[in-house]
């Protein structure tokens, strides 16, 4: 049982302002590079380096990992730190929510029952389209430099400029691309 | 402590998010197709509430203006976001509501995650690339506010108004749009 919009809203609004007066504001998507980071360094040790002259101390051969003092580099090199937490703290709260609420059947388990009125049951069609809708997504993200969290919610609640410019790209893709794709079931 | 933070923090976002609806990607598509616009008044309700507090408390003292992190302006924003619009539609999953709906048991999300990874790394191959086009170029003077927020150096578009009651003001706007949002557009909802 979902709850109704006030409520969840007030509750919602409560958790992104108790983040700002505590700590900073929310945002997730950067933590996509910081595991990546971690597993391309487990391979490639060479990946993130300590260096004494950088800002942050460490540096990479990756431009996108050595930008702004090797700030990234950083938190691949020290991933037990605020924002990295909080993200695996996302998921233990959405687990134990889950686990209250008697969990996700088997059926909504594989797919949304909207995808399925649309496209049918096969679990290969919706993985690779998931899959595929997630690369875009990330990509997206990093290119934007923040995503649903980080930009549309904690930055237009700053009365940050680039929310509100990500806020109007992300909407004029979606709302065409959903009403399209998504026309049985509505 | 900031890991302390972190745990309850995260725990409290990642439990809200799965109450809420956002963790089951039906949900989001049914906002985007204009369904049934719960999350829609759930999300603008949140943006509107976070708002004003945080502004009513740099106002009063109680929030430091320190703890803002307002992130650069520049054309890749709006590319970016079209792009994240477009995965957003396809798969009614976004960064913070997959791996929290991945969680809650949903294999769907895993392979979104999967991919997001795939992304980001893409991304991080691509970033010097990128970056030589133009589109990470600083728009505005980068992190820009809408008004000139007491105690911050952020560039701002409008002079003469405090940034604070900018925001209140925009709070305010937030929760009569989510207030006043049908519950659906058409459709059976």
């Amino acid at each position: 049982m979902v709850l109704n919009w006030k409520v969840g809203g007030l509750l919602l609004g409560g958790v992104f302002f108790l983040a700002v007066l505590l700590v900073k504001p929310i945002g997730v998507s950067t933590q996509f590079v910081i595991l990546d980071g971690i597993l391309w360094d487990a391979v490639n040790p060479a990946i993130v380096v300590v260096d004494e002259t950088a800002k942050s101390g460490y540096a990479s051969p990756n431009a996108y990992l050595n930008k702004s003092g090797g700030k990234y580099a950083k938190n691949v090199a020290e991933p037990m730190n605020y924002s990295f937490i909080f993200v695996l703290a996302m998921v233990g709260g959405a687990a134990l929510s889950a686990f209250l609420r008697g969990g996700v059947s088997a059926e909504e388990r594989e797919m949304p029952e909207v995808w399925r009125e649309n496209f049918g049951s096969s679990t290969t069609k919706r993985y690779v389209w998931a899959f595929i809708a997630g690369f875009l997504v990330l990509f997206g993200a990093r290119l934007a430099g923040g995503c649903t969290s980080g930009h549309m919610m904690s930055g237009m609640m700053q009365t940050a400029l680039s929310g509100y410019i990500f806020t109007a790209g992300a909407f004029l893709a979606a709302f065409p691309i959903a009403l399209f794709v998504f026309k049985k079931g509505n | 402590m900031a890991i302390f933070l972190a745990l309850v923090i995260g725990g409290l976002f990642g439990f809200t998010l799965d109450r809420i609806g956002a963790t089951n990607p039906g949900y989001i598509i049914r906002m985007l197709n204009l369904s049934n616009l719960h999350l829609l008044k759930t999300i603008m309700l949140a943006i509107g509430t976070s708002s004003v507090l945080m502004f009513a408390g740099i106002l009063a003292g109680l929030v430091d203006p320190g703890h803002l992190s307002v992130k650069d302006a520049y054309s890749g924003v709006f590319v970016g976001g079209l792009l994240l619009g477009a995965g957003f539609a396809i798969a009614g999953y976004c960064p913070g509501t997959s791996v929290t709906a991945a969680a809650t048991g949903r294999k769907d999300a895993l392979f979104f995650v999967l991919g997001g990874l795939f992304g980001a790394a893409a991304y991080m191959l691509a970033y010097s690339g990128v970056k030589a086009t133009g589109l990470l170029d600083k728009i505005a003077g980068g992190k820009a506010t809408l008004g000139m927020v007491t105690d911050t150096d952020y560039p701002f578009l409008i002079g003469g108004l405090s940034g604070e009651v900018i925001g209140i003001g925009l709070g305010i706007a937030f929760i009569a749009i989510a207030a006043l949002a049908p519950a659906k557009l058409f459709g059976k909802g």
